[in-house]
């Protein structure tokens, strides 16, 4: 048996699998067992496949595999949407009792467990809880002790009252001990526990909790999938911090109330995704020339136009890069996994704050969906560092007003960055515009202000680019002859990958780049390798595309853009396809 | 300091290049003149204007100030004020930048209250791109894009803020320089979004509704037995279509801006130097 095993709960969208698939992992993790989740899920509220899966271990998982050992199917669907990931010894737990499942056939060689979830359920209290028999059911197939569920029980039910929480109790044990009694499972699954504590959360949730850290106080935006549940986790908590969430009207809105936010010197943090950032796209150039700190994330998701809303995509990061008309000077920052997309998020506002320019914090689909495990100190609040960069007040104003008492907002420093006076700042009132202006922020179409205000404005990612760390993360193989390069959330699912290669006999270097502009000069690293294949959730291979521009050497791409992220073992394979095969350009 | 400000504080050292006899000089100046009647000085206000050629109000006035996207003014306005609440908050926009453009950020703005001003310097005419019809053009008139004119009624601004649920709604005229001031001063004082349109006659491009138009027609609801208070009395007033009122229209004495309901009184611009000292409370949520 390997090590991991990988876990579902699968119905229609309303069936509460989410709720019940995280009640399981969280009693993994308090069982000190790391824990991976991913969904399957459409855009309906109703109706609608449906799956939570859970990879977990004793050691660090970080993504998933294409396979499955025991499945809670709540309906027919749910297993024929799972057969290539079931094997021979899979376990497929469901109610031959629901008038849907009554005809449901296990292929032979899985196990296939009929327990009467309904009724069982009815018998602890209510037919709601049929879920939560199904988990006493998964405790004793894998042998989890199944007081670890009694706690998350607690913590999901606590505020129901003390007789739900009970009734959910006995549900599971109901479960667990139809299968010890009725059932003839004789499998060789077993998840032992430790005393390891961890913290499970998402990519969205590390992400708002890495705004907060970072002293964001004002946050706008307009619900959409995948970006939403960033504005549900700041919602109240930014609240206690002194700040505030706005729902805008839109992402036209959304945008420019965060501006606003930060031009009155509060750090504004505003996130969306598809079309969202499309529309945002309007303002970009204005945060910009205003030279405003701003923060603008973008969990991406497949696109274009409405694409597939609730599937995995690493589509934009030309948009990231490029958008908005006119030369854009901007940061682009892309969190390679769950704990990055708080650490960067940080890094995102100190970016911002120096140099003040827009950064993009690009994330995607499958690291908001997905939760991990960490030791708490992961997040250790006291290695965070805030750098406002240039601030001035009443006592400093006077070193940056002209000769005529006037506060120069953009006057063009070497390093490219001018002083900023927050408003209500004694003697700094200025304006600034998206128009061409001069220090004082007045409209100008003088030629040589122009240039002066355009180099100085790109002078500041250039500064940047000296004076910060803009490295990469590598793992496998030092000297390997292969070296795989990856941007954003793949970086879970090659890591695992490393091994699956390793025993086939196949070293790998992995570069995983998390920062996308400025970006690190791969050049030796590209001209060090035989063999560099570019992995990215994209058809045309946006990042390779830059890469290949930095080195002026071809790269061999894997491209997944189906809607799924990639999985490691399918990964392992896919890159074990690309070797001795020619770069696309060598093929012609 | 604020008892020594005197309007002209609030002027810039660049000359505005509006057309001369423009009527956004009145109106910029009404505005002026009540910031600084209002006891506020320029480093306390942020000005933010849209595109157009009220666009250009921020490049004239000496404040704080935000020249942004087109019609986007009054997000920017509102992330200002809800960020600092102790700023005086005022944007300027056009009916273009107001009613088209940004109409949605417009109603928006109207019901969520924010304790901030909005002066729309309406000439009924796109006048920065040489005079194409806007959204409060009449019927019938001829421009450049519509020859026989734009043929759809023109927006009622002032109908819509009150369908919007507006707390504080009034029209001025430009050219009565004194009771613009007063206007937009009591647009300033309302505790909660206070709303004017100002009638600022395009010289150049409008042919029709001109100074002369107005002050043949206006009728100043202060003459009247007009009352501000009752919802009747401006709804009847705003409806009127035959009329080009000025005054204050409709007022909500109760009206608590959002920014207060929301308890925001504090600005956001100080935080620690690093993450707040019961951060980790966040990470043992995740437990």
């Amino acid at each position: 048996m390997p090590a991991d095993l990988n876990w579902a709960i699968g119905g229609e969208a309303g069936d509460g699998i989410d709720s019940t698939g995280k009640i399981f992992a969280q009693a993994l993790s308090r069982a000190g067992r790391h824990v991976f989740t991913s969904k399957d899920f459409a855009s309906r509220i109703r109706g609608g496949y449906t799956a939570y899966k859970i990879r977990t271990s004793v050691d660090q998982v970080e993504s998933v595999v294409d396979r499955l050992d025991i499945l809670i199917a709540l309906t027919e669907r749910t297993i024929d949407e799972n057969m290539n990931e079931l094997h021979e010894g899979s376990v497929i737990i469901y109610d031959g009792e629901r008038t849907t499942m009554q005809d449901v056939e296990i292929p032979d060689e899985m196990i296939g467990l009929d327990v009467p979830l309904k009724s069982l359920a009815e018998d602890a209290g209510g037919a709601i809880m049929r879920n939560i028999v199904a988990l006493g059911a998964a405790c004793e197939v894998t042998n989890f002790p199944i007081e670890n569920l009694d706690e998350s029980l607690e913590k999901r039910f606590k505020d129901k009252g003390q007789a739900i929480v009970e009734n959910n109790k006995k549900a599971a044990r109901l479960g667990q001990e139809y299968v010890a009694e009725e059932c003839d499972a004789d499998t060789d699954y077993d998840m032992e526990t430790t005393d390891n504590d961890y913290v499970l959360l998402n990519g969205n949730e590390a992400l708002g909790m890495g705004a907060i850290a970072a002293g964001c106080r004002f946050y706008s935006g307009y619900p959409i999938t995948p970006a939403t549940s960033i504005m549900e986790y700041l919602t109240g908590r930014l609240d206690s911090y002194g700040g505030k969430v706005v729902q805008a009207e839109d992402e036209l809105a959304a945008i420019n109330m965060a501006l606003g936010a930060a031009r009155a010197g509060a750090r504004a943090m505003t996130a969306t995704s598809g079309a969202g950032i499309d529309l945002m796209t309007e303002t970009f150039g204005l945060v910009a020339t205003s030279e405003t700190p701003l923060v603008i994330t973008d969990v991406q998701r497949s696109g274009p136009s409405t694409g597939m809303p609730t599937k995995q995509e690493q589509g934009d990061l030309n948009m990231a890069l490029y958008g908005g008309h006119g030369e854009v000077p901007r940061f682009v920052v892309a969190p390679t996994n769950i704990s990055e997309c708080f650490w960067k998020t940080i890094e995102a506002f100190n970016l911002a704050e120096k140099y003040q320019t827009p950064v993009f914090l690009v994330s995607d689909l499958a690291m908001s969906v997905s939760e991990q495990t960490f030791p708490p100190e992961t997040f250790d609040m006291d290695e965070v560092e805030i750098d406002r960069g240039k601030v001035v007040d009443e006592d400093s104003i006077s070193d940056w007003q002209n000769e005529q008492g006037q506060f120069q907002p953009h006057f063009p420093n070497a390093d490219g960055v001018s002083p900023r006076a927050f408003p209500g700042t004694e003697g700094g009132a200025h304006m600034t515009t998206g128009l061409e202006h001069d220090e004082l922020g007045r409209r100008t179409e003088d030629t040589d202000i122009r240039i002066e205000q355009v180099d100085k404005r790109q002078q500041k990612v250039d500064t940047a680019r000296e004076e910060e760390e803009w490295d990469y993360r590598e793992y496998g193989e030092p000297d390997a002859d292969t070296l795989v390069i990856s941007w954003g959330s793949n970086e879970g699912a090659m890591r695992e990958a490393l091994g699956f290669l390793e025993e086939e006999g196949t070293d790998v270097r992995f570069i995983s780049v998390p920062y996308i502009h400025p970006r690190p000069d791969l050049s030796d690293e590209i001209d060090a390798a035989d063999e560099v294949i570019v992995v990215e959730c994209n058809s045309t291979g946006q990042f390779a595309d830059l890469l290949e521009h930095d080195t002026l050497t071809r790269v061999k791409r894997v491209n997944k853009y189906n809607g799924v992220r990639f999985k490691a073992d399918e990964l392992a394979e896919e890159i074990e396809a690309k070797l001795g095969e020619p770069t696309e350009v060598e093929a012609e | 300091m604020s008892s020594e400000i005197r309007f002209t504080d609030f002027k810039s050292d660049k000359q505005p290049t509006w057309c001369p006899g423009c009527g956004d000089f009145g109106t910029m100046n009404g505005m002026m003149k009540a910031l600084a009647n209002t006891g506020n000085d320029p480093d306390n206000t942020f000005v933010v204007a849209g595109i157009g050629c009220s666009g250009k109000i921020g490049t004239y006035m000496h404040s704080y100030a935000l020249h942004g996207v087109h019609g986007r003014a009054l997000p920017v306005g509102i992330g200002t004020k809800l960020s600092n609440p102790e700023l005086e908050v005022m944007v300027a926009g056009g009916d273009g930048d107001g009613y088209s453009i940004g109409a949605g950020h417009f109603i928006h703005a109207v019901r969520r209250n924010v304790d901030m001003t909005y002066v729309v310097m309406d000439n009924r005419i796109y006048g920065l791109t040489k005079g194409q019809a806007s959204p409060t053009s009449r019927e019938d008139f001829e421009t450049s894009t519509s020859p026989d004119g734009p043929k759809q009624p023109p927006v009622n601004p002032l109908a819509l803020a009150l369908a919007a649920g507006g707390t504080f709604i009034a029209q001025s005229f430009s050219s009565d320089s004194q009771r613009h001031t007063e206007i937009v001063k009591k647009a300033i004082e309302h505790d909660g979004f206070g709303f004017v349109n100002v009638y600022s006659p395009c010289v150049t491009f409008n042919d029709v509704d001109t100074y002369d138009y107005f002050r043949d027609t206006i009728v100043d609801l202060s003459e009247t037995d007009h009352d501000p208070t009752d919802y009747d009395d401006a709804k009847s007033a705003i409806l009127d279509a035959d009329k080009e009122y000025q005054g204050v229209i409709y007022q909500d004495e109760g009206s608590v801006p959002f920014d207060e309901r929301e308890g925001l009184s504090e600005p956001m611009h100080d935080i620690p130097d690093g993450a707040p000292d019961d951060a980790m409370d966040l990470v043992r949520e995740f437990y």
